[in-house]
């Protein structure tokens, strides 16, 4: 019953006027990014940080979950009219997006991404709703030990992400963990790959990560591959509604797609890569329509944006309860929060309940909004898709630039953005996967000091690992998740076999 | 390199003929660097500082606050010194925990470089145990520490500052040596907090704001205070009175650039005296809960060099330095 009026109340601060008109801003400037090809939520998110400084807390992380689910519905509209998925949580949305585009169904694939987020967004925010609260007061009694296996957990579940190569992931991964060792070693204080810089000490934050990556990374990509590739932007008419066999269709992926993103969103390795591609596999396997997955499939389009939505409201249940970022977006998020003195965790809902239910309020108002807005507005947005690509690339890479100026005014900082894009440029280039180098540079850190604090804590005695039931139970999960994929099919195979015998 | 000399001997040129008329200073805008990011304890002292001189009218030309983050507030110092040698406009909060960081990272630049213009305010640390907890006075949890060092874990902030000094000189206090301290650093209290309520650590130092709500709440069991006196309106006794000769002050104060006259120094002084003064800042005092801790100038100086011996030694003794 808390819950409600907590909620209430949170209605109550959000819709203000000035919150609700900081929402529709939100909503529309990250459609706006969202729409440029290439640019996906984590990216508009860490272009946009510097433009909260002027807001109150609240306010900000209003115009934040505005940018971000404006961002996604702007990446939908690029993946479906032109093949280029902002971030690997759109690619699937891709697959089936783009063959309808192509034969004239654009609109129906546009309306079924928006109104799928939609559903999605408001199954996955009851989610959050009902369960954040639940794990903040599971999470007061999370020890060091604890907080490690979930580390744990995190990096096992990694493996997923890392794509077809093993060596490739890995490589990617460990790329991250460096760059997350630079710097002050948390617990002695000592100086780590400085390499004699003070501008180095406080190590590299994730924001110049994730442009460098996604900004100056990317754009270098798109003008590498401009003389190759003559991207045409699929030409779009009639009708934007769905018809009734479509919406009977539909329906039911994205109630499914609203249930896996919230859940794999919420999972210790969150992000939206995984649900969006067993939402795409799940609705694949239970259509009745299956010859036409790839060709143009609704469902296709309907399940995996769905998931891609919701897994954002999953990622919050992490975020705000133990102060742990599963993806760029949440790590992104959680430096707006350090800005404002702001540190998530098990304390937050205690201590800022009117910040905390606000924001899941405007979660719910953001959904509204996008749909109410931008929908009608389709034909606006895909006139920047016209942008000529050489303006579009150089755009990014001056304002990915200035972006980091902006937030730090180092120029060792610029510096590092440009390295690190050239660095992302090659990963692209050799087919290197970028989020677990993302994740490697985020989690890493704090796997590390969790690690050594657990071991402090116990005077170096190993078995503290091995005592608590939590721990243990984290632990065994993580061993399954490690196994299980490799082992089940055979014994799954063995009892086949079996079978029929007996 | 070219620039910032030919900005240097042109403020030098100015300083030359502003030394002769010390009372028209302020001829211009006050800029404050805050050497940390917006939001923190040396930004809030900035922007106090700096709404106290603007809005109680110390100052007619306005006061500005600007942030330098980087290398635990020595980036700023180095642009600080280096940028501004010469212009008594120029003032950067610095506070105790500055010391330690110039010591830990290497600073090339330290506060003898700079001019102390005043010590202006001081937070406290409070010692605290989870409320389940056995120990129900410092005494007994000092007594446990000295039978077995490693076997209390004590929380607190960051390597090297307050309040790892603090839990070092109670160490010191009862004979342990600093290197058995099991002193596990968190990032601030949102991070210490859920470690103290989980029984992750046993005990914890860090500043008393950050513990008040828990305290409050009765999660929390303040065992002492470090200050001197005891804190109106808190009922802990200090650790002096619990019987150990330790005390701490989580200091922040104000420095201007190197290379000014002793009548600019004297000018600069005087405003931030008379900006002391302003009911603005007794408010903000209030409002804060941070006590009155006014030190000016020569005798500022003297403190500065105090703390940076004793500072030092106390991180040489934990290791952090050497």
């Amino acid at each position: 019953m808390d819950v409600f009026a907590d909620l209430l109340g949170g209605f109550a601060n959000a819709l203000e006027p000035q919150y609700l008109l900081y929402a529709a801003i939100g909503v529309t400037i990250g459609t706006l990014v969202g729409v440029l090809p290439g640019i996906g939520p984590a990216l508009a998110l860490a272009l946009l940080l510097p433009l909260t400084y002027g807001f109150d807390p609240t306010g900000a992380l209003i115009i934040f979950a505005g940018i971000y689910y404006g961002s996604l519905y702007g990446g939908a509209i690029t993946s479906i009219l032109l093949n280029t998925p902002g971030e690997a949580g759109s690619v699937a949305t891709a697959i089936d997006g783009y063959p309808m585009a192509k034969a004239g169904r654009a609109g129906p694939a546009l309306a079924t991404a928006v109104m799928g987020s939609f559903t999605a967004g408001i199954i996955s925010t009851l989610g959050l709703t009902f369960l954040a609260p639940l794990v903040a007061n599971l999470a007061k009694s999370f020890q060091a030990t604890d907080y490690f296996a979930l580390m744990v957990l995190a990096f096992v579940s990694v493996t997923a992400l890392v794509g077809t190569s093993i060596i490739r992931g890995m490589v990617s991964l460990f790329a991250g963990l460096f760059v997350g060792l630079v710097g002050l070693d948390f617990l002695t204080g000592q100086q780590r790959f400085t390499f004699g810089s003070a501008q180095l000490l406080g190590g590299i934050d994730i924001i110049i990560v994730v442009i460098g990556l996604f900004a100056i990374g990317e754009a270098l990509y798109g003008l590498a591959r401009l003389q190759y590739a003559k991207e045409q932007a699929v030409e779009f008419s009639g009708r934007i509604w769905l018809n009734k066999a479509e919406r009977k269709r539909v329906w039911k992926p994205w109630i499914r797609g609203g249930f896996l993103g919230f859940f794999f969103g919420s999972m210790p390795t969150g992000g939206s890569e995984v649900p969006t591609f067993l939402s795409y596999n799940l609705e694949k396997r239970l259509s009745k329509h299956k010859e036409e997955f790839g060709k143009g499939a609704i469902e296709g389009v309907a399940g995996p944006e769905a998931a891609n939505n919701a897994s954002f409201s999953g990622v919050l249940v992490p975020l705000l309860t133990l102060g742990i970022p599963t993806s760029a977006t949440a790590a992104i998020i959680l430096s707006a929060f350090q800005i404002y003195n702001i540190q998530p965790g098990p304390q937050l809902f205690e201590n800022s309940p009117d910040l905390v239910w606000t924001l899941i309020a405007s979660l719910f108002i953001g959904n509204i909004m996008l749909l109410v807005i931008n929908l009608p507005l389709v034909k606006v947005w895909i006139k920047i898709l016209s942008i000529p690509k050489t303006l579009l690339y150089t755009g990014i890479l001056v304002f990915g630039i200035l972006g980091v100026y902006s937030l730090s005014g180092s120029i060792t900082d610029m510096m590092i953005v440009c390295a690190i894009g050239v660095a992302g440029f090659f990963m692209r280039v050799y087919d290197f996967p970028v989020a677990p180098a993302v994740l490697g540079a985020i989690l890493g850190p704090m796997m590390e000091t969790q690690l050594r604090r657990a071991l402090s804590i116990s005077q170096n005695d190993f078995s503290v690992f091995f005592t608590r039931p939590l721990t243990v139970g984290l632990l065994v999960v993580a061993l399954a998740v490690l196994v299980l994929p490799a082992v089940l099919p055979k014994l799954l195979r063995k009892a086949k076999r079996a079978e029929p015998a007996g | 390199m070219a620039a910032s000399l030919l900005v240097l001997t042109g403020c030098g040129g100015d300083s030359g003929e502003g030394g002769g008329s010390a009372e028209e200073y302020p001829s211009q805008a006050i800029e404050i660097m805050a050497p940390a990011d917006p939001g923190g304890g040396y930004d809030q002292t900035a922007r106090s500082i700096g709404r106290s001189l603007d809005e109680g009218g110390v100052v007619e030309t306005g006061a500005e606050v600007y942030n330098v983050p980087g290398a635990s507030g020595t980036a700023g110092l180095t642009q600080f010194v280096g940028e501004n040698a010469g212009d008594p406009h120029q003032l950067m909060v610095i506070g105790k925990i500055l010391v330690g960081a110039i010591e830990q990272t290497d600073s090339q630049v330290n506060l003898g470089n700079t001019t102390p213009i005043a010590r202006l305010t001081a937070e406290y640390d409070a010692i605290v145990v989870p409320a389940d907890s056995e120990y129900e006075t410092l005494e007994q949890l000092m007594d446990a520490f000295e039978a077995d060092p490693g076997g209390v874990a004590w929380g607190g902030g960051s390597v090297g500052g307050v309040d790892q000094i603090l839990v070092a000189q109670l160490a010191d206090a009862v004979g342990i040596d600093p290197a058995d301290i099991n002193y596990i650093p968190y990032s601030g209290g949102g991070e210490l907090t859920p470690a103290i309520l989980s029984g992750d650590v046993t005990a914890a130092a860090s500043g008393l704001a950050e513990f008040q709500d828990q305290i409050d709440a009765g999660e929390m069991r303040l065992l002492a205070v470090s200050s001197e006196e005891p804190i109106e309106g808190v009922d802990a006794p200090t650790i002096i009175e619990s019987g150990y000769e330790v005390s701490i002050a989580n200091w922040r104060g104000l420095v201007a650039p190197p290379e000014i006259s002793d009548e600019q120094r004297d000018a600069v002084v005087a405003m931030v005296e008379e900006m002391h003064d302003t009911p603005e800042w007794q408010e903000t005092l209030e409002s804060n809960n941070w006590d009155d801790f006014l030190l000016t100038g020569e005798e500022f100086s003297a403190y500065i060099e105090t703390e940076t011996e004793d500072i030092t030694q106390t991180l040489t003794d934990l290791g952090i330095v050497g």
